[in-house]
């Protein structure tokens, strides 16, 4: 938001682009839990584009970026967040548009600060990703230019380097006072809180999809699932996702025709969907873990239907797991 | 040709933000102005998004349906 309203401020017309991966936080999760359905549901990279009062492009780059998640040249931080990568792909695809004939862009910025986090915006990591995305002096970072060599814009007179700044470290108090004097009062999400490949939850969901697997390929909706629900597994052959409320109810009732799927039938209960292949006592094992979730829980015996089988539907009668015999290794 | 027959449809139901978006942005580059794009949506967070899209891109609402947990919104392409 800064950076753009720092070129602006020269005169240069700015367009916006924003890529979707299918691992971004907003959206989704506030979408579907019905907790979250009071909280005003904005997409803030088109918030920050209105304030701005700049065009923006989203572009949908989850094909292309699964390669990036599956073989991150530079690594992993913290949990599966290949964050150096994905900054280099991003830059890159940037560039790519921007030079397209269809667009016609001379230069592609970004709100990159040296020092500011810990693996991606390093000191030494910052012209990397300007060279292995291929962007190389066509990439500006308006507010730690000065810390910076000079880039093209800039050796070409089409940027004032003096008017762009030397931001740096992790006090974001400098950027905090530039917002003041541009006059903004509200600002979108700080970098990092905004992947859920960040989130050591969501990467363990992730990691436990790839081993159980036997591949790490994944389509847009397996990562969406490990979004939802709770999810549980009781053995190598099978998990289940537990939907937790009525939201998540609604949004796995989508996924019904490509899974098997349980349900409590004599009592209020989750929809729950199972990911595997088990076997007939696992059937079992399963609906009793799913009695746990319902109403039925203090009951002596319940009965689910157990829907999707190759062989066809059947209900059987178990009786509801205690919540003493949920080891917890195998919450994921 | 009458106004009826400038709509276009998209279905956009199950897909979650900002997927209806990127789908109704796709969808209008292939549109001439002034013609008339409704999207089906299911997503409530395409109440707003599609909307504010279409504000800083120049394009207009022309209206919204919303009920049953389905969405319709009408979209007239502007001149951008």
């Amino acid at each position: 938001m800064l950076a753009v309203k720092v070129i602006q401020e020269q005169g240069i017309h700015v367009e916006g682009i924003n890529f979707y991966t299918g691992f971004c936080v907003e959206g989704h999760t506030h979408a579907i839990r019905k907790k979250d359905q009071k909280k005003v549901k904005r997409n803030s990279a088109l918030w920050v584009a209105e304030q701005l009062g700049i065009k923006l492009h989203i572009i949908d780059v989850t094909e292309p970026y699964r390669d990036v998640v599956i073989n991150p040249k530079h690594g992993y931080g913290k949990n599966l967040n290949p964050c150096l990568d994905c900054k280099i792909f991003m830059v890159n695809q940037a560039l790519e548009w921007a030079l397209d004939p269809e667009n016609s862009f001379d230069f592609i910025i970004t709100g990159e600060v040296v020092g500011q986090r810990p693996k991606s915006q390093r000191a030494d990591t910052l012209p990397l990703i300007a060279t292995d995305s291929g962007a190389n002096d066509l990439l500006l970072r308006p507010l730690c230019a000065k810390r910076l060599p000079p880039t093209l814009p800039e050796r070409n007179g089409w940027v004032n380097r003096e008017a762009l700044y030397d931001f740096h470290g992790r006090n974001r108090k400098p950027q905090i006072a530039l917002a003041k004097a541009f006059g903004f009062d509200e600002f979108s999400q700080p970098a990092g809180g905004c992947c859920f490949l960040t989130d050591a939850n969501y990467s363990n969901r992730f990691r436990d999809l790839w081993q159980y697997r036997g591949n790490r390929y994944y389509e847009l909706d397996d990562i969406m699932l490990l979004k939802i629900g709770r999810h549980i597994r009781p053995n190598d052959r099978f998990k289940l996702i537990v939907s937790r409320e009525e939201g998540e109810n609604n949004f796995l009732e989508g996924y019904r025709k490509e899974f098997i799927h349980l349900r409590v039938a004599n009592h209020p209960g989750p929809l729950t969907l199972l990911v595997g292949e088990p076997l007939l006592e696992d059937l079992e094992l399963a609906a009793s873990i799913v009695a746990r979730y319902s109403k039925g829980r203090d009951a002596d015996r319940v009965s689910v239907e157990i829907n999707g089988l190759e062989s066809g539907n059947i209900q059987i009668e178990v009786s509801p797991r205690a919540a003493n015999d949920m080891p917890k290794e195998w919450f994921i | 040709m009458n106004r009826q027959d400038d709509q276009h449809e998209l279905d956009a139901r199950r897909l979650l933000c900002p997927l209806p978006v990127i789908r109704t942005q796709d969808r209008i580059k292939q549109l001439k102005p002034g013609e008339l794009l409704n999207v089906y949506c299911t997503d409530p967070g395409t109440l707003n998004d599609i909307p504010t899209w279409c504000r800083i891109n120049g394009h207009r609402i022309v209206d919204i349906f919303n009920q049953d947990r389905e969405i319709r919104i009408k979209i007239e392409v502007g001149e951008s």
